[in-house]
């Protein structure tokens, strides 16, 4: 058991870091005890990476002092970071997907032979002896690249083992994972901490702390706002301490009037990028006035249906039918003039030129169209009006609409989209990951402006990761399992427990 | 809200005056430092080989922009640089690295001289812009091949522009050189290093007892056709968008192979028109060594204007300047022109990798967004 007594491990003292325009961390304190699992609760922006890239090395902070065991360290890198028993799994993978787990876990520690030769059977051995300890199941002679999201998150874990770290930054582990690999990992956290390892875990999701966490700290605007225990809370009070206000956890929406089918398929079948059955053989219909909801794991070919559905991906068989009009194979810019609006699972990929300002990203799919365009002249005042428009309405923070869409944070970025595509005339919407990464606020706002659409008479395809969402938002919920719907179910009688075994392929 | 007010607000909105003096500011340091530093660093290498540095910038100087004469001679050699830079930056734009401007040049040429030499008898108002024009196609059609290559099969167009550049200059040899039949070569040429000349009809008008033709009005009013083509059209918009972030660009319903072809197409005819002006404008044949290097020198030209069509104009005067000046300070201080193009190499350089000079005059980095499109690695 965690007490006052157990020794301190790790504390951070009145750390303050600057970074031009903003203070990212002012006057930080923190400490972790030896076997403790501590959240640090925040939404973007809040100074929760940067603290602990300070802590990991990558930065050093402009005031304030940490302690590692009781002593002062000054950690100047990652290096010290690790000589000093810290490991960090990062929210994206430090990974050489063509290696193998021993090698890639090996990198840059590599057990060697005379001082020259890889001496791979000697790692493997260590590897092993950690996947036992720690109940880490890794095959070492795995190659990366084949291996599911979630065991490559046990690699980066056995990776911060075998260089023997004690202390573990997990930064939003579980922004990756199904509920099952989720579960899984919290088991690892506390075997980890049952052998005295100790876990500053990184999240915003709110659900996680209250079932992982020793202690929770809540970071907001780089200031520490709270600290509780998962037993002296709850997840409104977190919400609200993270957000600054009051927040709506459920989202407000009246009971669905359902039109007219508006998006159908039939038999549709679509290839990924290795040329495999990505999507097989899927009918779903979609009607004006409610939303289908789409859940399943990562990879289960909701990614290459959202890319055939709106033209980014021709399918090999099937039929789309958009408004009556048949669009499988049709060009993006058809079925975006046929009022399909989408919101891209990626949006610093597909739903934005990063290095564009703001004023040319509100105009990415209209550019050619009346009033932004006669002939081929652009007219800047416009485009300048619209932009203006998405701003206010949406309420996208951002000094000017000048700046390049990269200089705002993933919410105002997210909500910018959502701007762009409900300024079209559109009638159907197809929503990939609408919320991913973003803030709460944030989440809250592009959730009503959903259910707002939706009122409004618009269908809505919603593909998201988040069962929360999908159960929040949803009428109805189709479950997909290796490309093919495996159950359609009506969202207000369905419970997470099913749901989280039909995504896993059980029935 | 009233009338007046909305258009205060706008106004607000319209003219980050600050911010776009900070931003001129801020491109243009860069390039002038670099410039800056590697005439330093010049002075020094003409220094340590015992020559008189001060003489040599003196004639250099006296020798691009000293005198009217000079003026001229620098502005004739740079207007190739000006237009060919415009092609290499329309490529990097869309995100191709074009380095085939070589082989453009030679088919821009190839065409305005076939043009140029076989209709005799035409008044000049017709023959000059049929020659120009057909210069434009020859160059178009040349760099329209790696494009559509690129866009139909994903070949690599860093490859095929660079092996046609081989073709295209081996091609103009072949049909230079051959004697039997001539088939462009000169028979009263004895070398056999050159076509025929072209007719007094097709020759560019020139301001008289200079070299100076109209191809420097050319290179200005390209250059602003490009500006407005890339910022003020829809068509730029998409050009510059697959550059980008082709995804994004698929995304929004931009054809994004046909773009490709497109933004190589234009590329090549900008290479192209600048062949057509060279030889149409100033040697009055095609030789079979006549651009060597331009083409890739162009490259560098546009490196340095940060592919900013605007900025073409200096950055083609510096190059054709420094060119120009280099026979009158090889002179003054006895050197090697060889030291005019070490100093270019170091121009080049600094400006590609500007972190360099970041570091030397310790300037931050850019703004998100102030960088520079260039084009993507091999095969991604």
């Amino acid at each position: 058991m965690i007490s006052d007594d157990t020794p301190i491990v790790l504390e951070a003292q009145h750390i303050t870091k600057h970074f031009p325009g903003v203070v990212a961390n002012d006057d930080v304190s923190l400490h972790l005890r030896q076997g403790e699992i501590l959240a640090l609760l925040g939404e973007n922006g809040a100074g929760k990476s940067t603290l602990m890239n300070i802590l990991y090395g990558l930065y050093h902070q402009d005031a304030g002092e940490i302690w590692v065991r009781g002593v002062p360290q000054r950690i100047a890198s990652p290096y010290e970071a690790i000589k000093l028993g810290i490991g960090m799994v990062h929210q994206h993978f430090q990974l050489v997907p063509v290696m193998t787990v021993a090698e890639n876990v090996m990198l840059g520690a590599e057990m060697t032979r005379l001082g020259f030769f890889l001496d791979i059977s000697q790692a493997v051995k260590h590897i092993q002896a950690i996947s036992r300890q720690y109940g880490l199941v890794v095959d070492p002679h795995a190659l990366v690249a084949n291996l599911p999201v979630g065991t490559q998150q046990r690699v980066e874990i056995v990776k911060a083992l075998y260089r023997h770290a004690d202390i573990l930054i997990l930064d939003e582990p579980t922004a990756v994972l199904t509920p099952q690999e989720s579960a899984e990992l919290f088991q690892i956290m506390r075997s980890l901490t049952r052998q005295q390892k100790s876990i500053i875990f990184i999240t915003h999701k709110l659900g996680e702390v209250l079932t992982v966490a020793d202690r929770i700290i809540v970071l907001r605007g780089g200031h520490v706002v709270g600290e509780t225990t998962p037993s002296a809370t709850t997840q409104s009070q977190l919400a609200a301490m993270m957000v600054g206000r009051e927040v709506l956890l459920r989202v407000q929406k009246k009971p669905a009037q359902p039109g007219a089918v508006v998006l159908e398929t039939r038999g549709l079948c679509v290839l990924d990028d290795r040329q495999r059955m990505a999507v097989d053989g899927v009918d779903l219909q979609v009607r004006a006035g409610e939303i289908l909801g789409i859940a399943g794991v990562q990879g289960n070919g909701q990614t290459e249906l959202v890319a055939a559905l709106t033209g980014l991906r021709v399918p090999v068989a099937g039929s789309i039918t958009v408004n009556g009009h048949e669009v499988a194979g049709a060009t993006p810019r058809r079925i975006s003039e046929l009022g399909v609006a989408h919101i891209p699972e990626d949006r610093q990929r597909e739903g934005l030129v990063t290095s564009y300002p703001l004023i040319d990203n509100a105009v990415l799919e209209m550019y050619y169209q009346p009033p932004f365009a006669r002939g081929v002249r652009v007219d800047q005042p416009a485009k300048l009006g619209h932009t203006q428009r998405l701003v206010a309405e949406f309420d996208v923070r951002t000094p000017n609409i000048y700046v390049a869409a990269n200089a705002l944070s993933g919410g105002n970025q997210q909500k910018f989209i959502v701007a762009r595509e409900f300024s079209r005339p559109i009638n159907v919407l197809i929503a990939a990951q609408p919320t991913r990464g973003i803030d709460v606020g944030s989440i809250e706002f592009i959730h009503q402006q959903i259910v707002r659409k939706r009122d409004e008479g618009m269908a809505v395809l919603l593909v998201s990761a988040e069962l929360d969402e999908i159960i929040a938002l949803s009428d109805r919920i189709a479950v997909m399992y290796r490309g093919k719907f495996v159950a359609l179910l009506d969202a207000a009688t369905v419970n997470r427990e099913q749901l989280g075994l039909l995504m896993a392929g059980g029935v | 809200m009233t009338e007046t007010t909305q258009q205060h607000e706008q106004l607000r909105w319209k003219l980050p005056a600050w911010r776009l003096i900070k931003y001129l500011g801020l491109s243009f340091l860069v390039p002038v430092l670099a410039v800056f530093t590697a005439l330093v660093l010049g002075a020094l290498i003409i220094w340590l080989t015992g020559k008189d540095w001060m003489a040599a910038y003196i004639g250099l100087w006296q020798g691009s922009f000293g005198s009217p004469g000079a003026i001229a001679a620098t502005l004739v050699r740079s207007t190739p640089f000006i237009i060919t830079g415009l092609a290499v930056a329309l490529g990097f734009k869309a995100g191709l690295f074009n380095i085939g401007a070589e082989g453009q040049l030679y088919a821009g040429a190839l065409l305005a001289v076939v043009v140029g030499t076989s209709l005799v008898g035409w008044p000049a108002v017709i023959h000059v812009p049929l020659a120009i024009v057909a210069g434009a196609v020859g160059g178009m059609v040349w760099g329209a091949i790696p494009g559509y290559l690129k866009a139909r099969t994903g070949a690599h167009e860093v490859i095929n522009t660079i092996m046609l550049n081989y073709i295209a200059l081996r091609m103009t040899e072949w049909l230079i050189k051959n004697r039997t039949p001539y088939i462009l070569g000169d028979p009263l040429d004895a070398s056999g290093s050159r076509t025929r000349f072209i007719a007094a009809s097709a020759v560019l008008p020139h301001i008289p007892n200079t070299n100076l033709h109209v191809g420097i009005l050319m290179a200005g009013l390209l250059t602003f056709l490009v500006y407005w083509l890339l910022y003020h059209t829809t068509i730029g918009f998409e050009v510059r968008t697959i550059g980008a972030n082709p995804a994004a660009a698929r995304y929004a319903g931009i054809r994004v192979p046909r773009t490709m072809v497109l933004a190589m197409a234009l590329s090549g005819m900008l290479a192209g028109l600048a062949g057509a002006g060279e030889v149409l404008g100033v040697e009055r044949a095609l030789k079979t060594d006549f651009f060597s290097g331009l083409g890739f020198d162009s490259i560098a030209v546009a490196l340095l204007a940060r592919s900013n069509p605007l900025a073409m104009i200096a950055s083609g005067l510096l190059w054709g300047g420094l060119l120009n000046g280099a026979r009158l300070m090889q002179v003054r201080a006895e050197l090697s022109i060889d030291v005019i193009k070490i100093v270019q190499a170091l121009i080049i350089m600094f400006v590609a990798a500007d972190q360099i000079v970041r570091w030397i005059y310790r300037i931050r980095p850019h703004e998100p967004g102030d960088e520079m499109t260039f084009s993507r690695g091999w095969g991604t």
